[in-house]
């Protein structure tokens, strides 16, 4: 794909770590022109200076509306053609929406161009969402082992437990009440300390 | 008695009645199971919607009736069988801007036909020296707060796309924008009036009941063959969100009511402040004026739950006059039809022939007639028409 025939991309989305892996993305599928906006403040201004023949957005920025305006005041972008590739093409739009991408078309820019480049965003937004959701599982299972350590240690002393038998008895709470161990640690910590 | 349902929302007190039905348990009395989905923008609320993700949504009113008639977006018709509220929002300016105004003001200052003559004075001053043009913040191009701007600039001659700068700006970004300069005033529901009050950086210059007496504010919004495939939890939705409405307006129930929409998964804000609009009594400037108004925001009273086809043809006729799209029978019909009275009365076991429509009034301009839109519309100077 040379340069000419590359569309201009702009990626408005305010979490670098994203936007670097939709970047690598497209880049590697050979697009050549893109440009992440991150600040809102400028939104238009740079938007008008970059104009782009599509603009992806992330679905959680408020911003969503900014650009909603910007496609009814004409003067501002040549041709708004479509949001959401095509009606037609639901479940496209579906995944898009649900992954959390939404895509607006600028330019002229013919519409079946836009559906590998979507799919593209679908499945990198998915692996963002991968990415995180593992980085917050290990943060709460870290969090969780410091927790029950401590209560651990507060029963062992208060009870005269061995450490194996305060587990034991942290697991089986735990089950019985239907919760996790970290909360039932989290309870007796609390507990202790409400009573120091 | 169904699946459970997914109902989009923005948090915004006008969102109460939904919010109220879930949390306080009117919905599950209904046999409904809802999850409400917290959104960011009004764009995601519709297109979520549009394509079936969400069941319902709590929607501007004037965004329901463009997504049936396909302006701005892709063409879904939409069904609101229930108003959330009616009016709710405020205008807000800027020390500065208030000062300028309160210097060129000939009248009451509350009297909106005297704030718009003194803006229009203000806006010659300020072109006559060259300064940039005014900047009014508002939430969507398909918004009551762009028509309400508009049409109370407008009655003194400012013409809204000329004279001065709109901009859409998220509701989150308003108190900011006003701080830093970046707009000179804006027209946004609540809280945000308040939490620019509060601050210190704004006066609220206008209830939008000094300048329309009753606006369509949000609704709730179904899309049409959804609701043709089932009308019973339709019905089932309105009567739990009329139920919610009837519970909130008991003044007993008011604090309660903002402890509910105050929890950091719905609104998230100060439950005091919430009270400031469900009772109508606002801090309107930093010095500590309070003002109080029985219309501020009607969430159930004075029959604002039941959708009003003359509302719907009134936003119509402000998307013609701003040049959004052309005037036609056929759109203003089905503009109208969006907005389902007898879905409510239905839902209500009501009959709806006893229940006129209220007369539509503003503080200027000719009454409103929506069997003579054309009329109505050419007999005003400033327009887009």
């Amino acid at each position: 794909m040379s340069a000419e025939q590359s569309p201009k991309i702009v990626i408005v989305d305010e979490s670098p770590v994203r936007a670097a892996i939709l970047e690598e993305g497209l880049r590697e599928a050979g697009f050549t022109q893109i440009v992440h906006i991150r600040e809102m403040q400028s939104l238009l201004a740079r938007i008008y200076a970059v104009d782009p023949d599509i603009i992806l957005i992330d679905l959680e920025n408020p911003s969503r509306d900014v650009l909603e305006a910007m496609f009814q005041v004409s003067r501002a972008v040549k041709r708004p053609i479509a949001m959401f590739v095509d009606q037609s093409d639901s479940s496209s739009i579906q995944a898009s929406v649900e992954a959390g991408v939404s895509a607006y078309i600028v330019d002229g820019l013919k519409k079946e161009r836009i559906k590998p480049i979507l799919d593209l965003c679908v499945s990198r937004f998915n692996a963002f969402a991968k990415l995180q959701e593992e980085l917050e599982r290990t943060k709460s299972q870290l969090e969780d082992r410091k927790i029950i350590e401590k209560a651990k240690g507060i029963l062992m002393k208060v009870k005269g437990l061995t450490e194996d038998e305060a587990y034991v008895l942290l697991r089986s709470t735990a089950m019985r009440e239907k919760k996790k161990i970290g909360e039932i640690a989290q309870s007796i910590i609390t507990a202790s300390e409400m009573l120091k | 008695m169904t699946a459970p349902l997914r109902i989009g929302f923005i948090p915004l007190v006008d969102a109460a009645a939904l919010i109220v039905a879930v949390d306080k348990g009117f919905a599950a009395a209904e046999g409904l199971e809802v999850e409400l989905v917290r959104e960011v923008s009004w764009s995601n609320v519709r297109d979520k919607l549009n394509i079936g993700l969400f069941d319902a949504a709590h929607l501007l009113a004037p965004v329901a009736i463009a997504s049936s008639l396909g302006l701005g977006h892709v063409k879904v018709p939409i069904a609101a069988p229930l108003n959330l509220g009616i009016n709710g929002n405020a205008i807000t300016v800027s020390p500065a801007l208030h000062a300028a105004l309160m210097e060129e003001i000939d009248g009451d200052r509350f009297d909106p036909l005297a704030t718009a003559k003194a803006l229009a004075k203000v806006v010659a001053k300020r072109r006559k020296v060259g300064a940039d043009p005014l900047t009014f913040g508002m939430t969507f191009p398909f918004s009551t707060h762009n028509y309400q701007l508009r049409f109370w600039m407008a009655a003194a001659g400012v013409d809204p796309d000329e004279d001065v700068r709109l901009v859409v700006l998220p509701p989150p970004y308003m108190v900011d924008s006003l701080a830093n300069g970046h707009v000179d005033a804006f027209c946004v529901g609540a809280p945000w009036n308040s939490v620019a009050v509060d601050l210190g950086i704004g006066h609220i210059l206008h209830f939008v009941s000094d300048i329309l007496a009753r606006a369509a504010e949000k609704v709730l919004a179904v899309r049409q063959v959804w609701a043709d495939k089932h009308p019973d939890v339709v019905a089932a939705l309105v009567r739990a969100a009329v139920k919610a409405a009837e519970f909130i307006e008991q003044p007993a129930n008011l604090a309660e009511a903002a402890q509910l929409l105050a929890q950091p998964e719905r609104i998230g804000v100060d439950a005091e402040v919430i009270l400031r609009s469900l009772t109508g009594r606002l801090k309107i400037s930093p010095d500590g004026a309070v003002r109080e108004s029985g219309r501020y925001l009607l969430v159930g009273r004075e029959g604002a739950g039941r959708p009003d086809p003359v509302q719907a043809a009134w936003l119509y006729a402000q998307m013609v006059r701003w040049g959004q799209t052309a005037l036609s029978p056929e759109a203003l019909g089905t503009a109208m039809a969006v907005f389902r009275s007898d879905v409510y009365d239905a839902a209500l076991g009501r009959a709806g022939d006893g229940q006129a429509s209220t007369p539509f009034s503003a503080f200027a301009g000719p009454a409103f007639d929506p069997k003579d839109v054309g009329g109505y519309l050419a007999s005003f100077e400033v327009g887009r028409l």
